[in-house]
Protein backbone atom coordinates (compact mmCIF):
# COMPACT_ATOMS: atom_id res chain seq x y z
CA UNK A 1 0.00 0.00 0.00
CA UNK A 2 1.30 3.39 -0.97
CA UNK A 3 -0.38 6.82 -0.94
CA UNK A 4 0.61 9.67 -3.26
CA UNK A 5 -0.59 13.24 -2.79
CA UNK A 6 -0.96 15.23 -6.02
CA UNK A 7 -2.14 18.67 -7.06
CA UNK A 8 -4.29 18.35 -10.14
CA UNK A 9 -3.16 20.65 -12.96
CA UNK A 10 -6.15 20.19 -15.28
CA UNK A 11 -7.88 23.44 -14.23
CA UNK A 12 -7.55 26.35 -11.76
CA UNK A 13 -9.36 24.36 -9.04
CA UNK A 14 -6.09 22.60 -8.26
CA UNK A 15 -7.76 19.69 -6.46
CA UNK A 16 -5.64 17.86 -3.89
CA UNK A 17 -5.82 14.27 -5.04
CA UNK A 18 -4.83 11.18 -3.09
CA UNK A 19 -3.88 8.12 -5.12
CA UNK A 20 -3.64 4.74 -3.38
CA UNK A 21 -1.61 1.96 -4.95
CA UNK A 22 -1.14 -1.67 -3.91
CA UNK A 23 2.27 -3.30 -3.56
CA UNK A 24 2.50 -4.10 -7.26
CA UNK A 25 2.02 -0.41 -8.09
CA UNK A 26 -1.52 -0.83 -9.37
CA UNK A 27 -3.82 2.10 -8.59
CA UNK A 28 -6.57 0.97 -6.22
CA UNK A 29 -8.29 4.31 -5.58
CA UNK A 30 -8.27 7.98 -6.58
CA UNK A 31 -9.94 10.43 -4.18
CA UNK A 32 -10.15 14.20 -3.80
CA UNK A 33 -10.74 14.97 -7.47
CA UNK A 34 -13.98 16.77 -8.34
CA UNK A 35 -14.19 15.74 -11.98
CA UNK A 36 -13.25 12.81 -14.26
CA UNK A 37 -10.27 14.68 -15.72
CA UNK A 38 -8.62 14.62 -12.31
CA UNK A 39 -8.94 10.84 -12.17
CA UNK A 40 -7.25 10.42 -15.56
CA UNK A 41 -4.47 12.87 -14.65
CA UNK A 42 -3.77 11.22 -11.29
CA UNK A 43 -3.55 7.69 -12.71
CA UNK A 44 -1.11 8.78 -15.44
CA UNK A 45 0.94 10.92 -13.06
CA UNK A 46 1.63 8.04 -10.64
CA UNK A 47 2.17 5.30 -13.23
CA UNK A 48 3.98 6.96 -16.14
CA UNK A 49 4.44 10.72 -15.73
CA UNK A 50 5.49 12.44 -18.95
CA UNK A 51 6.58 15.95 -19.91
CA UNK A 52 7.46 17.87 -23.06
CA UNK A 53 11.07 19.07 -22.73
CA UNK A 54 12.05 22.48 -24.12
CA UNK A 55 15.56 23.92 -24.21
CA UNK A 56 17.96 25.79 -26.50
CA UNK A 57 20.92 24.83 -28.68
CA UNK A 58 23.73 27.12 -29.81
CA UNK A 59 24.00 28.11 -33.47
CA UNK A 60 26.88 29.51 -35.51
CA UNK A 61 26.98 31.44 -38.76
CA UNK A 62 23.87 33.55 -38.23
CA UNK A 63 23.79 36.69 -40.39
CA UNK A 64 20.97 38.12 -38.29
CA UNK A 65 22.87 37.85 -35.01
CA UNK A 66 20.92 34.89 -33.62
CA UNK A 67 22.92 32.92 -31.03
CA UNK A 68 20.52 30.11 -30.14
CA UNK A 69 17.56 28.17 -31.48
CA UNK A 70 14.91 26.86 -29.17
CA UNK A 71 13.75 23.26 -29.44
CA UNK A 72 11.34 20.72 -27.95
CA UNK A 73 10.70 17.02 -27.85
CA UNK A 74 8.14 16.34 -30.58
CA UNK A 75 5.87 14.72 -27.99
CA UNK A 76 5.91 14.12 -24.24
CA UNK A 77 8.63 11.84 -22.89
CA UNK A 78 9.02 9.97 -19.57
CA UNK A 79 9.80 12.41 -16.78
CA UNK A 80 12.95 10.56 -15.66
CA UNK A 81 14.55 11.15 -19.10
CA UNK A 82 14.47 14.96 -18.85
CA UNK A 83 18.07 15.45 -17.68
CA UNK A 84 19.42 12.86 -20.14
CA UNK A 85 17.82 14.76 -22.99
CA UNK A 86 19.13 18.11 -21.76
CA UNK A 87 22.68 16.80 -21.46
CA UNK A 88 22.62 15.22 -24.93
CA UNK A 89 21.84 18.68 -26.36
CA UNK A 90 24.17 20.67 -24.12
CA UNK A 91 27.33 20.53 -26.19
CA UNK A 92 25.65 20.57 -29.58
CA UNK A 93 26.25 23.45 -32.01
CA UNK A 94 24.15 23.83 -35.14
CA UNK A 95 24.99 25.68 -38.34
CA UNK A 96 22.57 28.18 -39.81
CA UNK A 97 20.07 28.06 -41.34
CA UNK A 98 17.78 26.25 -38.93
CA UNK A 99 14.02 26.30 -39.47
CA UNK A 100 11.08 25.59 -37.22
CA UNK A 101 10.33 21.85 -37.42
CA UNK A 102 13.89 20.79 -38.37
CA UNK A 103 14.92 17.60 -36.58
CA UNK A 104 17.85 18.42 -34.29
CA UNK A 105 18.17 14.99 -32.69
CA UNK A 106 16.55 11.83 -34.13
CA UNK A 107 16.10 9.97 -30.86
CA UNK A 108 16.12 11.90 -27.59
CA UNK A 109 17.93 9.75 -24.99
CA UNK A 110 16.51 6.46 -26.24
CA UNK A 111 12.88 7.55 -26.00
CA UNK A 112 12.35 7.23 -29.75
CA UNK A 113 11.06 10.80 -29.76
CA UNK A 114 12.88 13.35 -31.93
CA UNK A 115 13.89 16.83 -30.80
CA UNK A 116 12.74 19.54 -33.23
CA UNK A 117 13.60 23.22 -33.62
CA UNK A 118 10.96 25.70 -32.46
CA UNK A 119 12.61 28.88 -33.75
CA UNK A 120 14.37 29.99 -36.91
CA UNK A 121 18.00 31.00 -37.30
CA UNK A 122 19.35 32.48 -40.54
CA UNK B 1 6.07 64.10 -43.48
CA UNK B 2 5.40 60.42 -44.16
CA UNK B 3 1.82 59.38 -43.53
CA UNK B 4 -0.04 56.15 -42.79
CA UNK B 5 -3.68 55.35 -42.09
CA UNK B 6 -2.79 53.19 -39.09
CA UNK B 7 0.46 53.03 -37.10
CA UNK B 8 0.86 50.13 -34.67
CA UNK B 9 3.36 50.63 -31.83
CA UNK B 10 4.91 47.31 -30.85
CA UNK B 11 5.62 44.12 -32.81
CA UNK B 12 4.75 41.51 -30.19
CA UNK B 13 1.66 39.31 -30.30
CA UNK B 14 -0.71 42.26 -29.78
CA UNK B 15 0.86 44.50 -32.44
CA UNK B 16 1.09 41.70 -35.02
CA UNK B 17 -2.55 40.64 -34.58
CA UNK B 18 -3.74 44.26 -34.58
CA UNK B 19 -1.86 45.10 -37.79
CA UNK B 20 -3.10 41.95 -39.55
CA UNK B 21 -6.68 42.67 -38.49
CA UNK B 22 -6.57 46.35 -39.54
CA UNK B 23 -5.33 45.20 -42.95
CA UNK B 24 -7.94 42.46 -43.30
CA UNK B 25 -10.68 44.90 -42.36
CA UNK B 26 -9.95 47.12 -45.32
CA UNK B 27 -7.14 49.37 -44.16
CA UNK B 28 -4.20 48.64 -46.49
CA UNK B 29 -1.95 51.49 -45.36
CA UNK B 30 -0.46 50.17 -42.11
CA UNK B 31 2.95 50.64 -40.47
CA UNK B 32 4.17 48.64 -37.49
CA UNK B 33 7.09 49.94 -35.40
CA UNK B 34 9.12 47.59 -33.17
CA UNK B 35 11.91 48.49 -30.75
CA UNK B 36 13.73 45.13 -30.93
CA UNK B 37 15.60 43.91 -34.00
CA UNK B 38 13.00 41.27 -34.76
CA UNK B 39 9.26 40.82 -34.58
CA UNK B 40 7.55 38.55 -32.05
CA UNK B 41 8.15 40.43 -28.82
CA UNK B 42 8.56 38.54 -25.57
CA UNK B 43 7.33 35.30 -27.20
CA UNK B 44 10.79 34.86 -28.74
CA UNK B 45 12.29 34.14 -25.33
CA UNK B 46 9.35 32.07 -24.00
CA UNK B 47 10.68 28.73 -25.25
CA UNK B 48 8.40 26.63 -23.01
CA UNK B 49 5.22 25.14 -24.44
CA UNK B 50 1.57 25.80 -23.64
CA UNK B 51 0.82 28.65 -26.04
CA UNK B 52 -1.98 28.61 -28.57
CA UNK B 53 -4.38 26.02 -27.12
CA UNK B 54 -7.34 28.34 -27.76
CA UNK B 55 -6.20 29.82 -31.09
CA UNK B 56 -4.65 26.81 -32.81
CA UNK B 57 -5.97 23.91 -30.68
CA UNK B 58 -2.42 22.69 -30.10
CA UNK B 59 0.34 23.40 -27.59
CA UNK B 60 3.02 25.56 -29.17
CA UNK B 61 6.15 27.16 -27.75
CA UNK B 62 6.37 30.96 -27.70
CA UNK B 63 8.60 31.27 -30.81
CA UNK B 64 6.30 28.93 -32.76
CA UNK B 65 3.22 30.92 -31.78
CA UNK B 66 4.95 34.17 -32.80
CA UNK B 67 6.08 32.64 -36.10
CA UNK B 68 2.48 31.83 -37.10
CA UNK B 69 1.57 35.49 -36.75
CA UNK B 70 4.81 36.79 -38.29
CA UNK B 71 4.11 34.67 -41.40
CA UNK B 72 0.57 36.03 -41.63
CA UNK B 73 1.98 39.53 -41.20
CA UNK B 74 4.52 39.09 -44.02
CA UNK B 75 1.84 37.56 -46.28
CA UNK B 76 0.21 40.97 -46.33
CA UNK B 77 1.57 44.19 -47.72
CA UNK B 78 2.17 45.76 -44.30
CA UNK B 79 5.16 48.04 -43.69
CA UNK B 80 7.29 47.59 -40.60
CA UNK B 81 10.36 49.09 -38.99
CA UNK B 82 12.42 47.11 -36.46
CA UNK B 83 15.18 48.47 -34.25
CA UNK B 84 13.10 51.62 -34.03
CA UNK B 85 11.85 53.12 -30.81
CA UNK B 86 8.84 55.42 -30.60
CA UNK B 87 9.62 58.24 -28.19
CA UNK B 88 6.51 60.37 -28.49
CA UNK B 89 2.96 60.36 -29.84
CA UNK B 90 1.28 63.76 -30.10
CA UNK B 91 -2.52 64.29 -29.79
CA UNK B 92 -2.67 65.03 -33.56
CA UNK B 93 -1.19 61.53 -34.00
CA UNK B 94 2.29 62.38 -35.13
CA UNK B 95 4.49 59.47 -34.11
CA UNK B 96 8.08 60.45 -33.35
CA UNK B 97 10.57 57.57 -33.47
CA UNK B 98 14.32 57.11 -33.48
CA UNK B 99 16.68 54.53 -34.94
CA UNK B 100 20.33 54.36 -35.92
CA UNK B 101 19.85 54.63 -39.70
CA UNK B 102 17.24 57.40 -40.01
CA UNK B 103 17.86 59.26 -36.76
CA UNK B 104 14.76 61.10 -35.63
CA UNK B 105 11.65 60.49 -37.74
CA UNK B 106 8.13 61.97 -37.60
CA UNK B 107 5.29 59.98 -39.17
CA UNK B 108 1.67 61.06 -39.28
CA UNK B 109 -1.18 58.61 -38.64
CA UNK B 110 -4.95 58.77 -38.88
CA UNK B 111 -5.23 56.12 -36.16
CA UNK B 112 -2.71 54.71 -33.69
CA UNK B 113 -2.79 51.31 -31.98
CA UNK B 114 -0.88 51.06 -28.71
CA UNK B 115 0.62 47.57 -28.32
CA UNK B 116 3.74 48.18 -26.24
CA UNK B 117 3.22 45.33 -23.78
CA UNK B 118 4.35 45.43 -20.17
CA UNK B 119 7.41 45.51 -17.94
CA UNK B 120 8.46 43.60 -14.87
CA UNK B 121 8.37 45.25 -11.47
CA UNK B 122 11.96 46.22 -10.63
CA UNK B 123 13.99 46.06 -7.45
CA UNK B 124 13.54 49.79 -6.99
CA UNK B 125 9.76 49.40 -7.12
CA UNK B 126 9.93 46.58 -4.56
CA UNK B 127 12.10 48.52 -2.07
CA UNK B 128 14.24 45.55 -0.96
CA UNK B 129 16.79 46.57 1.70
CA UNK B 130 20.46 45.72 1.40
CA UNK B 131 23.45 46.54 -0.78
CA UNK B 132 23.25 47.03 -4.52
CA UNK B 133 25.57 44.46 -6.09
CA UNK B 134 25.42 42.84 -9.53
CA UNK B 135 23.50 39.57 -9.74
CA UNK B 136 19.96 40.88 -9.27
CA UNK B 137 17.88 40.29 -12.39
CA UNK B 138 14.25 40.37 -13.30
CA UNK B 139 13.13 36.85 -14.22
CA UNK B 140 12.47 38.03 -17.77
CA UNK B 141 16.00 39.42 -18.13
CA UNK B 142 17.41 36.09 -16.97
CA UNK B 143 15.10 34.36 -19.45
CA UNK B 144 16.44 36.52 -22.26
CA UNK B 145 20.06 35.86 -21.24
CA UNK B 146 19.63 32.09 -21.02
CA UNK B 147 17.33 31.49 -23.98
CA UNK B 148 18.40 34.11 -26.53
CA UNK B 149 21.97 35.01 -25.58
CA UNK B 150 22.99 31.53 -24.37
CA UNK B 151 24.45 33.01 -21.17
CA UNK B 152 23.88 31.80 -17.61
CA UNK B 153 23.30 34.71 -15.22
CA UNK B 154 24.33 32.71 -12.13
CA UNK B 155 24.80 29.33 -10.44
CA UNK B 156 23.19 29.58 -6.99
CA UNK B 157 19.83 31.25 -7.27
CA UNK B 158 17.04 32.53 -5.03
CA UNK B 159 13.83 33.70 -6.71
CA UNK B 160 11.61 36.34 -5.12
CA UNK B 161 8.01 36.22 -6.32
CA UNK B 162 6.12 33.24 -7.68
CA UNK B 163 4.82 34.77 -10.89
CA UNK B 164 4.80 32.44 -13.87
CA UNK B 165 8.05 33.75 -15.36
CA UNK B 166 9.79 33.14 -12.03
CA UNK B 167 8.49 29.57 -11.88
CA UNK B 168 9.45 28.92 -15.50
CA UNK B 169 12.94 30.29 -14.81
CA UNK B 170 13.33 28.13 -11.68
CA UNK B 171 13.00 25.10 -13.97
CA UNK B 172 15.04 26.58 -16.80
CA UNK B 173 18.00 27.51 -14.56
CA UNK B 174 17.86 24.04 -12.94
CA UNK B 175 17.97 22.34 -16.34
CA UNK B 176 20.97 24.49 -17.28
CA UNK B 177 22.83 23.31 -14.20
CA UNK B 178 22.11 26.03 -11.64
CA UNK B 179 21.10 25.31 -8.07
CA UNK B 180 17.77 27.03 -7.37
CA UNK B 181 17.61 27.19 -3.59
CA UNK B 182 14.13 28.59 -3.03
CA UNK B 183 11.20 30.49 -4.48
CA UNK B 184 9.96 33.04 -1.97
CA UNK B 185 6.45 34.55 -2.18
CA UNK B 186 5.23 37.47 -0.05
CA UNK B 187 1.56 36.54 -0.39
CA UNK B 188 -0.05 33.48 1.23
CA UNK B 189 -0.82 32.13 -2.27
CA UNK B 190 1.24 31.81 -5.45
CA UNK B 191 0.90 34.31 -8.26
CA UNK B 192 1.56 31.60 -10.81
CA UNK B 193 -0.51 28.89 -12.46
CA UNK B 194 -0.91 25.57 -10.61
CA UNK B 195 0.52 23.64 -13.54
CA UNK B 196 3.70 25.70 -13.30
CA UNK B 197 4.10 25.00 -9.58
CA UNK B 198 3.77 21.28 -10.24
CA UNK B 199 5.88 21.10 -13.41
CA UNK B 200 8.52 23.74 -12.59
CA UNK B 201 9.00 23.45 -8.82
CA UNK B 202 7.65 20.10 -7.56
CA UNK B 203 9.22 18.15 -10.46
CA UNK B 204 12.65 19.42 -9.42
CA UNK B 205 12.20 19.52 -5.65
CA UNK B 206 12.48 23.32 -5.50
CA UNK B 207 10.83 24.63 -2.29
CA UNK B 208 8.19 27.39 -2.44
CA UNK B 209 7.91 29.49 0.73
CA UNK B 210 4.59 31.37 0.90
CA UNK B 211 4.23 34.41 3.20
CA UNK B 212 7.99 34.95 3.03
CA UNK B 213 10.12 37.72 1.57
CA UNK B 214 13.71 38.84 1.07
CA UNK B 215 14.70 41.23 3.87
CA UNK B 216 18.38 41.72 3.04
CA UNK B 217 20.78 41.45 0.12
CA UNK B 218 24.52 41.08 0.80
CA UNK B 219 27.45 41.54 -1.52
CA UNK B 220 29.90 44.18 -2.59
CA UNK B 221 30.49 43.59 -6.30
CA UNK B 222 28.29 40.53 -6.71
CA UNK B 223 25.44 39.12 -4.62
CA UNK B 224 26.90 36.82 -1.94
CA UNK B 225 23.79 36.06 0.12
CA UNK B 226 20.17 37.01 0.72
CA UNK B 227 18.19 36.77 3.93
CA UNK B 228 14.62 35.46 3.79
CA UNK B 229 12.06 35.86 6.58
CA UNK B 230 8.47 34.90 7.17
CA UNK B 231 5.91 37.74 7.11
CA UNK B 232 2.82 38.21 9.27
CA UNK B 233 -0.70 38.97 8.03
CA UNK B 234 0.33 42.62 7.56
CA UNK B 235 3.25 41.46 5.39
CA UNK B 236 5.77 42.58 8.05
CA UNK B 237 8.83 40.34 8.65
CA UNK B 238 8.57 38.15 11.76
CA UNK B 239 11.67 38.42 13.95
CA UNK B 240 13.46 35.11 14.56
CA UNK B 241 12.35 33.51 11.27
CA UNK B 242 15.34 34.73 9.22
CA UNK B 243 17.18 32.24 7.02
CA UNK B 244 20.33 33.26 5.16
CA UNK B 245 20.99 31.77 1.72
CA UNK B 246 24.48 32.01 0.24
CA UNK B 247 23.88 32.64 -3.44
CA UNK B 248 25.20 34.65 -6.39
CA UNK B 249 21.90 35.52 -8.03
CA UNK B 250 18.49 36.89 -7.05
CA UNK B 251 15.71 36.76 -9.64
CA UNK B 252 12.62 38.94 -9.27
CA UNK B 253 9.21 37.78 -10.50
CA UNK B 254 6.90 40.17 -8.69
CA UNK B 255 4.33 41.26 -11.18
CA UNK B 256 4.01 43.02 -14.52
CA UNK B 257 3.07 46.62 -15.19
CA UNK B 258 1.70 47.87 -18.53
CA UNK B 259 4.28 50.08 -20.24
CA UNK B 260 2.37 53.32 -20.66
CA UNK B 261 4.95 56.11 -20.74
CA UNK B 262 3.90 56.95 -24.32
CA UNK B 263 0.19 56.75 -23.49
CA UNK B 264 0.38 59.00 -20.44
CA UNK B 265 2.59 61.52 -22.25
CA UNK B 266 -0.04 61.53 -24.99
CA UNK B 267 -2.70 62.26 -22.37
CA UNK B 268 -4.85 59.11 -22.49
CA UNK B 269 -6.65 58.48 -19.24
CA UNK B 270 -5.10 55.53 -17.36
CA UNK B 271 -6.85 53.13 -14.99
CA UNK B 272 -5.46 53.09 -11.46
CA UNK B 273 -6.26 49.39 -11.16
CA UNK B 274 -4.80 48.06 -14.41
CA UNK B 275 -2.25 50.84 -15.07
CA UNK B 276 -3.47 50.64 -18.66
CA UNK B 277 -5.56 53.09 -20.72
CA UNK B 278 -9.28 53.39 -20.01
CA UNK B 279 -11.02 52.08 -23.16
CA UNK B 280 -14.54 51.64 -24.49
CA UNK B 281 -15.90 48.55 -26.22
CA UNK B 282 -14.12 49.57 -29.46
CA UNK B 283 -10.86 49.46 -27.43
CA UNK B 284 -10.53 53.18 -28.16
CA UNK B 285 -8.79 55.22 -25.46
CA UNK B 286 -10.02 58.62 -24.24
CA UNK B 287 -8.20 60.14 -27.24
CA UNK B 288 -10.21 59.58 -30.45
CA UNK B 289 -8.41 57.37 -32.97
CA UNK B 290 -5.99 55.94 -30.41
CA UNK B 291 -6.65 52.28 -29.59
CA UNK B 292 -4.98 49.91 -27.11
CA UNK B 293 -4.68 46.13 -26.84
CA UNK B 294 -2.67 43.37 -25.22
CA UNK B 295 -0.56 43.75 -22.10
CA UNK B 296 -0.28 47.53 -22.47
CA UNK B 297 -4.03 47.62 -21.83
CA UNK B 298 -4.14 45.08 -18.99
CA UNK B 299 -1.83 42.18 -18.18
CA UNK B 300 -3.13 38.90 -19.62
CA UNK B 301 -2.48 35.30 -18.55
CA UNK B 302 -2.74 33.80 -22.03
CA UNK B 303 -1.38 35.09 -25.33
CA UNK B 304 -4.40 33.64 -27.14
CA UNK B 305 -6.59 36.28 -25.53
CA UNK B 306 -4.06 39.00 -26.39
CA UNK B 307 -4.31 38.04 -30.06
CA UNK B 308 -8.11 38.02 -29.92
CA UNK B 309 -8.28 41.40 -28.21
CA UNK B 310 -5.72 42.92 -30.59
CA UNK B 311 -7.69 41.76 -33.63
CA UNK B 312 -10.66 43.74 -32.29
CA UNK B 313 -8.48 46.84 -31.84
CA UNK B 314 -7.19 46.48 -35.40
CA UNK B 315 -10.70 46.13 -36.79
CA UNK B 316 -11.92 49.20 -34.92
CA UNK B 317 -8.91 51.26 -35.99
CA UNK B 318 -9.74 50.36 -39.61
CA UNK B 319 -13.39 51.35 -39.07
CA UNK B 320 -12.28 54.61 -37.49
CA UNK B 321 -10.15 55.49 -40.53
CA UNK B 322 -12.97 54.56 -42.95
CA UNK B 323 -15.55 56.70 -41.12
CA UNK B 324 -13.22 59.48 -40.05
CA UNK B 325 -15.10 62.50 -38.73
CA UNK B 326 -18.54 60.92 -39.08
CA UNK B 327 -18.69 58.74 -35.99
CA UNK B 328 -20.78 59.54 -32.97
CA UNK B 329 -20.12 58.02 -29.62
CA UNK B 330 -22.62 57.30 -26.92
CA UNK B 331 -20.71 55.76 -24.02
CA UNK B 332 -22.40 54.04 -21.12
CA UNK B 333 -20.33 52.87 -18.14
CA UNK B 334 -19.80 49.25 -17.09
CA UNK B 335 -20.33 49.06 -13.31
CA UNK B 336 -19.60 46.00 -11.18
CA UNK B 337 -19.96 44.41 -7.75
CA UNK B 338 -17.06 44.53 -5.21
CA UNK B 339 -15.80 41.02 -6.05
CA UNK B 340 -14.62 42.45 -9.40
CA UNK B 341 -11.49 44.63 -9.49
CA UNK B 342 -11.85 46.06 -12.99
CA UNK B 343 -13.41 45.49 -16.38
CA UNK B 344 -12.04 46.00 -19.89
CA UNK B 345 -13.80 47.80 -21.49
CA UNK B 346 -14.85 50.36 -18.89
CA UNK B 347 -17.52 51.76 -21.25
CA UNK B 348 -19.80 50.35 -23.94
CA UNK B 349 -19.92 52.37 -27.17
CA UNK B 350 -23.64 52.07 -27.98
CA UNK B 351 -23.13 53.70 -31.40
CA UNK B 352 -20.74 51.02 -32.57
CA UNK B 353 -22.07 47.57 -31.66
CA UNK B 354 -20.36 45.53 -34.37
CA UNK B 355 -20.77 42.19 -32.61
CA UNK B 356 -21.20 40.52 -29.23
CA UNK B 357 -19.10 42.35 -26.65
CA UNK B 358 -16.66 40.38 -24.53
CA UNK B 359 -16.01 42.03 -21.18
CA UNK B 360 -12.81 40.80 -19.52
CA UNK B 361 -12.31 41.23 -15.78
CA UNK B 362 -10.44 40.00 -12.74
CA UNK B 363 -11.77 39.19 -9.29
CA UNK B 364 -9.92 40.18 -6.11
CA UNK B 365 -10.24 36.92 -4.21
CA UNK B 366 -10.92 33.20 -4.62
CA UNK B 367 -14.61 32.39 -5.14
CA UNK B 368 -16.46 29.13 -5.64
CA UNK B 369 -19.83 28.33 -7.21
CA UNK B 370 -20.87 31.79 -8.39
CA UNK B 371 -23.19 33.14 -11.03
CA UNK B 372 -22.14 36.22 -12.98
CA UNK B 373 -25.10 38.37 -14.03
CA UNK B 374 -24.97 41.12 -16.65
CA UNK B 375 -27.96 43.43 -16.28
CA UNK B 376 -29.19 46.79 -17.43
CA UNK B 377 -32.12 48.53 -15.76
CA UNK B 378 -33.06 45.29 -14.01
CA UNK B 379 -33.09 43.31 -17.28
CA UNK B 380 -30.69 40.35 -17.57
CA UNK B 381 -28.56 40.62 -20.73
CA UNK B 382 -26.48 37.52 -20.07
CA UNK B 383 -25.30 35.23 -17.30
CA UNK B 384 -22.59 32.70 -16.68
CA UNK B 385 -22.06 30.11 -13.94
CA UNK B 386 -18.50 29.88 -12.60
CA UNK B 387 -17.46 26.89 -10.52
CA UNK B 388 -14.30 28.70 -9.47
CA UNK B 389 -12.84 32.17 -9.90
CA UNK B 390 -9.33 33.21 -8.81
CA UNK B 391 -7.35 36.49 -8.94
CA UNK B 392 -4.70 34.87 -11.13
CA UNK B 393 -7.14 33.86 -13.86
CA UNK B 394 -8.72 36.47 -16.10
CA UNK B 395 -12.48 36.04 -16.48
CA UNK B 396 -14.78 37.10 -19.30
CA UNK B 397 -18.48 37.40 -19.99
CA UNK B 398 -20.18 37.91 -23.35
CA UNK B 399 -22.92 40.50 -23.88
CA UNK B 400 -24.96 39.56 -26.97
CA UNK B 401 -25.16 42.34 -29.58
CA UNK B 402 -28.91 41.87 -30.18
CA UNK B 403 -29.65 42.26 -26.46
CA UNK B 404 -27.70 45.53 -26.41
CA UNK B 405 -29.34 46.85 -29.58
CA UNK B 406 -32.84 46.07 -28.30
CA UNK B 407 -32.14 47.40 -24.82
CA UNK B 408 -33.24 50.91 -25.81
CA UNK B 409 -31.87 53.85 -23.90
CA UNK B 410 -29.92 52.53 -20.95
CA UNK B 411 -27.81 54.34 -18.39
CA UNK B 412 -25.32 51.60 -17.51
CA UNK B 413 -24.38 47.95 -17.76
CA UNK B 414 -23.88 46.19 -14.43
CA UNK B 415 -21.88 43.02 -13.84
CA UNK B 416 -22.59 41.28 -10.57
CA UNK B 417 -21.09 38.20 -8.94
CA UNK B 418 -23.80 36.36 -7.00
CA UNK B 419 -24.16 33.00 -5.27
CA UNK B 420 -25.25 30.24 -7.61
CA UNK B 421 -28.22 28.21 -6.49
Amino acid sequence: MDNRELTCICCPMGCQITVTMDDSGTVTSVTGNTCPRGDVYARKEVTSPTRVVTTTVRVTGSISGVRTVSCKTASDIPKDKIFDIISSLKDMTLSCPVCIGDVILEDAAGTGVPVIATSNAV
Amino acid sequence: MKQYDVIVIGGGPAGLAAAISAYDNGCKDVLLIERDNRLGGILNQCIHNGFGLHTFKEELTGPEYADRFIREFHNRNIDHMTGTMVIEITPDKTVRAVNSTDGLIDIKAKAVILAMGCRERSRGQLSIPGSRPAGIFSAGTAQRLVNLEGQMPGRRVVILGSGDIGLIMARRMTLEGANVLAVVELMPYSGGLKRNIVQCLNDYGIPLYLSHTVINIEGNKRVTAVTVAEVDENRKPVAGTEVRYECDTLLLSCGLIPENELSSQLGTKLSRVTNGPVVDSSLETTIPGVFACGNVLHVHDLVDFVSEEAALAGKNAALYVQHLGTTNKELIPVTFSPEIRYTVPAFINMDSITGDIKVRYRVGNNYQNKKVLVTSGGKVLSQKVRRIMAPGEMEDVLIPADKLRSAGRIAEINIKVTDNG
